[in-house]
């Protein structure tokens, strides 16, 4: 299929449909909208379900009652909304049914605004909900890789039974790039030995997330913790940058990996040896692949356009080793290359004033910077 | 001619039902409203295409005593997932079942939302003027003045308001087919009770739209009351406050309620 | 001749809730108490093998369908010539 001038919000919308995707709910909250409208148009078109739902706590539990079918089910929203879907999620894990949730992050916290921002990397990362469970987190950068992740969030949940999610900035929603679309994959209402779906001819079946008894929680849980490990084990993935001889590593997803990008050829052009790690899972993250980084680099950089959440994973992979660096912008702004740049800079001559806590110094070169 | 006498089963445990006893108190209602759906279900050939959704409260386990699949929902979002379900699998009866909480308090969105949209689902509201199930606190249903773990002086109006007549509000609603409030206190009213719980899971069968059966339950326990002293409290003071009756029905469905 | 019936009671889910006791038009159903269910409850039974008409009434008010009711039928036989 040809290359053609796309919304990423539209685009996922699209790719979720070609997917296969056979129910849409959602509520409408800025920066996502158009994922929302672009499902109002298209899904009764194609004879599928459409619902714009009262809330997103209804909207997620919408999506719960339909992943109960063994159809391919989604919503999508952002900040504030996934907010409201945490109870949700905790319930679909719980269940341990697939669904597919598409976040587009907005400046918070609270109402925030409808700038592009990364700051519910921990919530949607490390759970959110109540309770142990780990949703398959990706992140796009680009339209087109929106596209594909799409896409293989749905494969993804459906294999492991779990929730998989795009976790993208408002900036990823919003940008208009050329990408491709795949063609349209016929609708194939699974019919997984789990679902409800009427009991003619069989004995009936239950879905629920209460289990009275701890020791049967507690089977559950292993059996969470057990599927986790194995998408560990085999689902990473990352988009790696002039790495082969990296001295500095900048660790950027989404927006910020591709500032982090122009940032990291600037410097090659001036001879330093700066690489970009993309992570494209966020969960599960790319741990062993950045330690085995940390033994080559120099230093680290992470860049992120949130106060530091990806940093304590970064910290965690790398056993701070060699010295990490942090720069963030918050509130909905996002960075320039010329920032980054300045801060590769810096983490060349050995991470000048960051000895002490990375935080407190990075907000102190912030209160100094010129906007 | 000869007459010979033999035996004929008048009434037999519905098989809609399980075989497992249910933990519900004594004299509650709660296994009334689940005999009548199962008789229902049973009636109507309904078992294999139904899927019932349970809520929080005393009927979180609902799901243990049907014989047909069932899904948990979270406290107050049935009619959320019930939407979900009914609009992947049109041609199943999607039913919810919720307490005062569930439906009237946590799940007012819901309840409102999924009868506002003519969702072809059934809901049957047990209404019993109390939390049961988390020890008997004050519910949108609880009767002013009526003491509650949570209004230990009785419900006082001007720091708690009133009670919410559910059937009532969604009967202003264009979406709703069938909205309707009986009694499960004595046994002319528990055959009124099943009669409408038949309408209105003929008016889903048909296609005609969101039903809702309000059923005046007692709850011995939290009440401090015996069963049979409980069926007399409701009696005297919820059918005042609740009154029976229908309160929409869809022309299309008014050949079913006759 | 008035109708006979007979109900049986399944001790698995009676609770002894006496709701069918209140409700019985001919008085014949009680408390056994010489009886507890493995739940503890005293279940109901009849109290004598005549009365009971097979109503139905038991059953209808039975939170716990514990009731299976039966109702003596006359029926005519066809006489073979």
């Amino acid at each position: 299929m040809a290359k053609e001038l796309l919304k990423g919000n539209e685009a996922m919308a699209e790719a979720a449909i070609r997917a296969g995707v056979e129910a849409y709910f959602g509520y409408p909250i800025t920066p996502q909208t158009e994922l929302l409208e672009w499902m109002a148009r298209r899904m009764p078109e194609l004879g599928r379900v459409f619902i714009q739902a009262e809330s997103e706590v209804a909207t997620i539990n919408m999506v719960y009652g339909a992943a109960c079918t063994g159809a391919r089910v989604m919503s999508s929203s952002s900040s504030p909304g996934a907010s409201l879907m945490m109870e949700g999620m905790s319930y679909i894990a719980g269940t341990e049914i697939p669904c597919v949730l598409i976040d587009v992050m907005r400046g918070g916290p609270g109402l925030g605004n409808i700038a592009p921002s990364q700051g519910d990397y921990n919530q949607v990362v490390h759970g959110g909900g109540h309770g142990d469970y780990h949703p398959i987190v990706l992140g796009p950068a680009t339209v087109q890789e929106a596209i594909d992740l799409t896409i293989l969030a749905f494969d993804l949940a459906e294999k492991y039974r779990t929730i998989a999610i795009v976790m993208a900035d408002g900036n990823v929603g919003q940008i208009m790039e050329p990408a491709e679309l795949p063609p349209m994959r016929e609708v194939h209402r699974a019919s997984p030995s789990w679902a409800l779906t009427g009991a003619q001819g069989r004995e009936r079946r239950i879905l629920t997330s209460i289990y009275l008894d701890p020791y049967e929680e507690e089977i559950t849980n292993r059996r969470l913790q057990s599927r986790w490990l194995e998408i560990r084990a085999k689902e990473v993935r990352f988009r790696a940058y002039h790495l082969e001889d990296a001295e500095i590593v900048v660790v950027a997803f989404g927006t910020a990996g591709r500032v982090s990008l122009s940032a990291v050829r600037a410097a090659r052009a001036e001879g330093l040896k700066a690489g970009l790690f993309r992570p494209v899972t966020l969960s599960p993250f790319p741990y062993e692949e950045l330690a085995a980084l940390a033994d080559r680099a120099k230093a680290f950089l992470v860049v992120e356009m949130n106060a530091g959440q990806m940093l304590e994973d970064v910290r965690l992979a790398t056993r701070e080793r060699v010295p990490v660096g942090f720069y963030g912008r918050m509130g909905g702004v996002v960075p320039f290359p010329d920032e980054v740049l300045s801060e590769v800079h810096r983490m060349a001559q050995g991470g000048a004033g960051d000895a002490g806590d990375v935080r407190a110094k990075w907000l102190e070169r912030l209160a100094q910077a010129p906007n | 001619m000869v007459a010979t006498a033999m035996e004929t089963l008048v009434y037999r445990r519905p098989t809609s039902l399980t075989e497992v006893p249910t933990h519900y108190c004594p004299g509650c209602t709660h296994g009334v409203a689940h005999r009548l759906i199962a008789e229902i279900l049973d009636e109507m050939g309904l078992r294999e295409r139904t899927i019932g959704v349970a809520p929080v409260g005393c009927a979180v386990f609902a799901y243990n005593y049907f014989n047909f699949d069932f899904a948990e929902a979270a406290h107050g979002r049935a009619p959320a997932m019930a939407t979900g379900i009914k609009r992947l699998l049109p041609d199943r009866i999607v039913f919810t079942y919720q307490g005062d909480g569930d439906l009237a308090s946590i799940g007012m969105a819901e309840i409102l939302h999924a009868a506002a949209r003519g969702e072809a689902i059934t809901v049957i509201f047990i209404n019993n003027t109390n939390y049961g199930m988390t020890g008997g606190q004050m519910a949108p249903t609880t009767l002013p003045g009526q003491k509650t773990t949570s209004t230990p002086n009785g419900r006082d109006v001007k720091l708690a308001g009133f009670p919410i007549r559910m059937a009532e509000v969604l009967a202003t609603l264009e979406g709703a087919s069938y909205v309707v409030r009986r009694s499960l206190h004595d046994p002319k009213n528990i055959r009124l009770a099943k009669k409408a719980l038949r309408v209105a899971f003929e008016t889903q069968r048909q296609g005609l739209g969101f039903s809702m059966v309000e059923l005046l339950s007692t709850c011995p326990t939290n009440w401090g009351l015996t069963p049979l002293e409980a069926l007399r409290w409701l009696e005297e003071n919820m059918i005042p406050a609740f009154p029976l009756g229908d309160y929409k029905v869809a022309p299309a469905v008014a050949g079913l309620a006759k | 001749m008035p109708v006979r019936g007979r109900v049986g009671i399944d001790e698995r889910f009676c609770k002894g809730c006496e709701l069918c006791i209140a409700v019985c038009p001919q008085k014949v159903l009680t408390l056994d108490r010489e009886t507890l269910t493995s739940k503890g409850y005293h279940p109901v039974k009849l109290t004598s093998e005549v009365g009971c008409t097979g109503c139905a009434l038991c059953a209808v008010v039975c939170p716990e369908a514990a009731i299976t009711v039966y109702r003596e039928a006359v029926r005519a036989a066809a006489v073979t010539s």
